[in-house]
C-alpha cells in the first residue's frame, strides 16, 4: 500500500517532469474543454441545434447576437431599426474581414440570407417571416417581412453571415450535401469571427485558434491562443478528466458529480436556471384517449381533471428529491429571461392532494382512472426520475399512469407531430428568440391544418379567445403594449390549466476555479468571456 | 483445398446477408433520424422533404434492396449526422479500435498462456491459488467498473495516464498508429488493460485445463516413462496438443474483443468504432450502424476461416478427414 506521503512525492515528481516536458511550449495557451455532444457539423446553417449552433458561432457571427446576459448586441451589424412596418433595416459594420482576408459587405449578407432560406439549410425555419432581403448600398441592408415581425432581430441570432466568395469558390452555397458529396463547409469554415478553425476530427477532437484580426479583440480581449474541444459522452469520465486536470471545463455535469466536483479544491461549479421549461401536458383534443381505462369520453376536456393532475403534484417534492435541488418550480410556461415573463403571475397553484381528490370526484372519476404517461429517459435532466416521481403522486389521488420512459429518438416520434400518439406527456420547451410569443403559437396556439401554428400543441389545447390574443400580439410594434398582451396570454394558459408547469432547470457547468466565463441560461457558450488568469 | 475455401467463401456471403437483413430489421425499433437531424423550428413540411429525400418512407423490402445493392459497391451512404461518407469516418475510426483490439489480444496471450500453464502444473502452489481467486475477480466485474476504477486511481488520484482519448497520433497514409508516439503507448495502457483482462482470464482458465486433460493421458505417461525430461513433456507434447482449443477460442475472441470494444471505448472515449457504434445509436444513425454492423460480421467470418485454416496446420489429423471427405 503506498502511504500519503509517497503518494504526495509521486505527485510532485510527476509534476516538476512534466514542468520540464512542457517548459518550452509554455508560451502556447490552450483552453481545453469537453462537452457530451459533438458539433456535427461546421456548416453554421446546416443545423439549427443549440449546441452546434453555439460551437459555429465561436467561428461564425451574425449581424445581432446576445451577451453575457442575454441582452441583444450589435455583432455585424452596428444598428438596426424598423423604417416600416415590414421593413429592418441593417447598417452593417465596417472593416470586418472573413478568415480567408476577403471584407465583409452587403453581398455577403444578401447570399447568406439566400443560402439561409434555400432547401439544405436548417434555419430557413428562423427566417419564416422573412419574404425578400435587398441591398440598399455596400453597407446597409433590408429585411423585408411578410407582415409586421417586431421580434425579427431575436430570430437573427442563429443566422451566420458567411463569404459569398469562398462558398461559391468551394461549391459550399447549399448547407447541404448533394449527389452523395460531402459540402466542403462541413469540415471547413471561413466565418469573421474569434476563432480559426484549425483540426477538425468530427466526434473526436476539434483544435480552434484565436483569429488575431478579429474586430472585437479591443472589446473581449483573448488571452489564451488555442481551444481544444474534446467529445466525452460517458459523465464519469468527463468529470474524471477535470478532476484529474486534462479539462480546463466541462459542461454537463451530471447532478451526482456536483457534489464532488465542488468539494474538490481548485475546481468551481458554475450555476444559472435554464431558459427551457419542463412540463406536462394532456391530450384535450380527441373525443377519447388513446391509452386510457375511460372509454367514450376524455376525462382532460375537464379542466377540473386537468386541474386535479396539477394540484396533485408535489413540485417542491421533485426540485428537493429528484432535481436535488438544481430546478426552480414555475408557474408560467416560460421562466426569467423570457420576454414577456412576468414574476407578479408566477405562483403555483398550491400542492393539495385531498382538493384534487375532490376535483376529480366533482369530476365523475371518485376512483380515479388509468391513463398512459410517455416520457424521455436521455433527453432533460433525471426525466425519466421526474416521471417516477409524477406517477406516485398520482398513485395518491387514485390515477393509475402507465409510465412508458424511453429514449429521445422513438419518444419525440411517439408525441410530437404529426402522430401527437400520446394522452400524457412530458416535454421541454425553449422558445427559440427567447420571446413568450414563440411558446404561445407553437405550444397553445390551436393546431392549424396547414401545420403553421401549435405545431408542438401535442395535448391539442384549443381556446378561441387566445388565439385572437396571440394574432394581436404578432403585429403588435409597441414593446408595452404587446408585453401587456403576452401577459394576458399566459394567465389565460395557466388558469386553463393547458399544461402543467413542473421547472426550469438548472444549468451546471465546472472549471478549474482560475477561470472565468459567461454562463448563459440557453447553454451558449461564448468563448470570448473565457479568461484563463 | 481450394474447394474448401469456395464453400466457406460462399457461406460467408450467405452469413453477411443475414447480418444485413437482421441489422435492417431492427432499424425499425431505434426510432426516427429525423429529430435528431434538425431543430425544433423546423417546419413539418421540411421534415418530410427530409424523410423522403433519405429514402424513409419506402418499404423495408425497397431500402434493404437499396442497402444491399449499394453495400455490394462497397457504397455506405453518407452519415445522417456527420453528413460524410460513411466509409470514411469507419476508415478513420478502424485503426484505433485495431490497435487497441491486437495490444488487448497480444496482452492477453502474452499473459494468460503462461499463466495457465503454470497453474496446470502446479495445482497446488499458493500462487496458483492466488491467480486463479484473482481470475474470477477478472471475469465477475463488469468492463465499465474497471475502466472507471482504473481512471480513478491512475488519471485522478495519481495523475500518471490520460483519462481519456488516445494521445497523439502519426499518420501513414490513412492509417493513424499511436503506437509509435509516448504520448499514445501511456494512452493505450488502461483501456488495453480492462479489454484485456477478461480474455485473459479466460485463456488462462482454458489453458489450465486442457494442460490437466492433457498431462492425464497415456502417451504423456509414456513419455514419462521413458524418462524424457519434464521440459520436453511439457512443452513439446503436453502444451501442443492444447493449442487446438486455445486457437479457436483465441481466434474467436479477438472477434469479440474488436466488436465489444464498445464500452471501453465508451468509458475511455477512444476514438474507434465502437465508439462510434454507439454514437450512431443514440442519433439513430442508420448508414454508419448498418456499416459497422456489416463490417463486424465480416471480422467474424474472416477470423473464422483463418482459425479453420490454422487447424489445418496444427493438427494433421484434420487434413486425413478433411481428404476423406473430399474423395468421399
Amino acid at each position: 500500500m503506498v502511504t500519503g506521503r509517497s503518494w504526495f512525492r509521486c505527485c510532485t515528481a510527476f509534476a516538476l517532469a512534466a514542468m520540464l516536458a512542457f517548459g518550452a511550449q509554455a508560451q502556447t495557451r490552450i483552453f481545453r474543454w469537453s462537452n457530451d455532444g459533438d458539433p456535427t457539423t461546421m456548416d453554421p446553417q446546416a443545423r439549427s441545434d443549440g449546441f452546434v449552433t453555439s460551437f459555429d458561432m465561436n467561428m461564425y457571427e451574425p449581424l445581432v447576437r446576445r451577451d453575457r446576459n442575454l441582452k441583444l448586441e450589435p455583432a455585424l451589424a452596428t444598428e438596426w431599426s424598423l423604417i416600416s412596418p415590414t421593413t429592418w433595416r441593417f447598417t452593417l459594420r465596417h472593416g470586418v474581414r472573413f478568415h480567408d482576408g476577403s471584407p465583409f459587405t452587403a453581398d455577403d449578407v444578401v447570399f447568406s440570407f439566400q443560402r439561409a432560406l434555400a432547401t439544405g439549410s436548417d434555419v430557413a425555419a428562423l427566417l419564416s417571416s422573412v419574404k425578400d432581403v435587398q441591398k440598399v448600398d455596400d453597407y446597409t441592408v433590408d429585411l423585408i417581412t411578410e407582415g409586421p415581425s417586431p421580434i425579427l432581430p431575436n430570430y437573427l441570432v442563429g443566422v451566420a453571415m458567411m463569404s459569398k466568395k469562398w462558398c461559391e469558390a468551394h461549391d459550399a452555397t447549399r448547407a447541404a450535401p448533394h449527389e452523395d458529396k460531402e459540402n466542403y463547409a462541413t469540415r471547413h469554415e471561413d466565418g469573421t469571427g474569434p476563432f480559426i478553425l484549425k483540426d477538425r476530427q468530427p466526434a473526436v477532437r476539434t483544435v480552434l485558434v484565436k483569429n488575431p484580426d478579429w474586430w472585437g479583440l479591443k472589446d473581449w480581449p483573448i488571452d489564451f491562443d488555442e481551444v481544444v474541444f474534446t467529445r466525452i459522452a460517458n459523465p464519469a469520465t468527463r468529470a474524471a478528466a477535470l478532476l484529474s486536470g486534462e479539462l480546463d471545463m466541462v459542461y454537463n455535469v451530471p447532478l451526482q458529480d456536483v457534489a464532488r466536483i465542488a468539494s474538490t479544491p481548485g475546481m468551481k461549479i458554475w450555476q444559472t436556471p435554464e431558459l427551457r421549461t419542463i412540463f406536462l401536458g394532456m391530450d384535450q383534443s380527441r373525443p377519447e384517449l388513446l391509452e386510457s381505462s375511460v372509454k367514450g369520453k376524455n376525462p382532460f376536456k375537464d379542466k377540473r381533471v386537468r386541474q386535479a393532475f396539477y394540484q396533485a403534484i408535489d413540485e417542491d417534492a421533485i426540485k428537493v428529491k429528484v432535481m436535488q435541488g438544481f430546478a426552480r418550480p414555475t408557474a408560467l410556461m416560460v421562466g426569467p429571461g423570457i420576454n414577456g415573463f412576468d414574476p407578479a403571475l408566477d405562483t403555483r397553484f398550491p400542492y393539495d392532494p385531498a382538493a384534487a381528490k375532490k376535483l376529480l370526484a366533482d369530476a365523475g372519476y371518485p376512483n380515479g382512472f388509468e391513463v398512459g404517461f410517455d416520457c424521455p429517459n436521455d433527453r432533460y435532466v433525471n426525466d425519466a426520475a421526474i416521471c417516477q416521481a409524477v406517477v406516485a403522486m398520482l398513485a395518491r389521488i387514485g390515477v393509475k399512469a402507465d409510465l412508458l420512459a424511453q429514449t429521445k429518438a422513438k419518444y419525440f416520434g411517439k408525441i410530437n407531430a404529426p402522430a401527437y400518439d400520446t394522452s400524457f406527456f412530458m416535454l421541454g420547451w425553449t422558445p427559440t428568440p427567447l420571446d413568450a410569443l414563440n411558446m404561445l403559437s407553437e405550444l397553445a396556439s390551436t393546431r392549424s391544418g396547414d401545420a403553421r401554428e401549435g405545431v408542438y400543441n401535442n395535448g391539442g389545447y384549443s381556446n378561441p379567445a387566445l388565439d385572437q390574443l396571440i394574432k394581436q400580439i404578432e403585429v403588435e410594434l409597441d414593446s408595452k403594449r404587446r408585453n401587456a398582451l403576452i401577459g394576458k396570454a399566459l394567465s389565460i394558459v395557466k388558469n386553463d390549466f393547458a399544461y402543467i408547469p413542473l421547472h426550469q432547470q438548472i444549468v451546471v457547468w465546472a472549471s478549474r476555479d482560475n477561470i472565468d466565463l459567461a454562463q448563459l441560461g440557453n447553454n451558449d457558450f461564448q468563448w470570448r468571456y473565457v479568461k484563463l488568469k | 483445398m481450394l474447394i474448401f475455401l469456395a464453400r466457406r467463401l460462399f457461406q460467408a456471403v450467405l452469413v453477411m446477408l443475414a447480418v444485413a437483413f437482421i441489422a435492417f430489421a431492427l432499424f425499425n425499433y431505434v426510432g426516427d433520424p429525423i429529430d435528431s437531424m434538425v431543430g425544433q423550428d423546423t417546419s413539418l413540411a421540411d421534415r418530410q422533404q427530409l424523410r423522403q429525400e433519405l429514402g424513409l418512407n419506402d418499404s423495408f423490402v425497397v431500402q434493404f434492396a437499396r442497402f444491399v445493392g449499394h453495400a455490394a459497391r462497397g457504397e455506405f451512404g453518407l452519415s445522417y449526422q456527420q453528413q460524410r461518407p460513411v466509409a470514411q469516418i469507419i476508415l478513420e475510426r478502424m485503426p484505433a479500435t485495431l490497435e487497441l483490439s491486437f495490444v488487448s489480444a497480444a496482452l492477453a496471450l502474452a499473459l494468460g498462456v503462461p499463466m495457465g500453464i503454470y497453474t496446470g502444473l502446479h495445482r497446488g502452489s499458493w500462487l496458483s491459488q492466488g491467480l486463479l481467486g484473482l481470475s474470477l475477480v477478472g471475469v465477475s466485474l463488469p468492463t465499465f467498473l474497471i475502466g472507471i476504477l482504473l481512471i480513478l486511481v491512475f488519471s485522478v488520484d495519481l495523475k500518471w495516464l490520460p483519462s481519456f482519448g488516445r494521445g497523439s497520433v502519426v499518420h501513414f497514409g490513412w492509417w493513424t498508429s499511436g503506437l509509435v508516439t509516448r504520448d499514445g503507448w501511456r494512452a493505450i495502457i488502461m483501456p488495453s488493460v480492462t479489454l484485456a483482462l477478461f480474455q485473459m482470464t479466460l485463456i488462462m482458465r482454458l489453458v489450465r485445463a486442457e494442460m490437466i486433460e492433457v498431462l492425464r493421458t497415456d502417451y504423456i505417461k509414456f513419455a514419462r516413462a521413458r524418462g524424457l525430461s519434464n521440459r520436453a513433456i511439457n512443452f513439446g507434447h503436453a502444451l501442443k496438443n492444447t493449442l487446438v482449443p486455445v486457437i479457436t477460442v483465441a481466434g474467436l475472441q479477438l472477434g469479440s474483443i474488436i466488436a465489444f470494444a464498445i464500452i471501453t471505448e465508451t468509458v475511455f472515449q477512444w476514438p474507434g468504432m465502437g465508439l462510434m457504434f454507439i454514437q450512431a445509436v443514440s442519433s439513430v444513425d442508420i448508414p454508419v450502424m448498418a456499416a459497422y454492423l456489416m463490417l463486424v460480421g465480416f471480422f467474424f467470418v474472416i477470423i473464422n476461416l483463418v482459425v479453420d485454416l490454422l487447424y489445418h496446420v496444427i493438427d494433421p489429423r484434420l487434413r486425413i478427414d478433411r481428404e476423406q471427405v473430399g474423395i468421399g
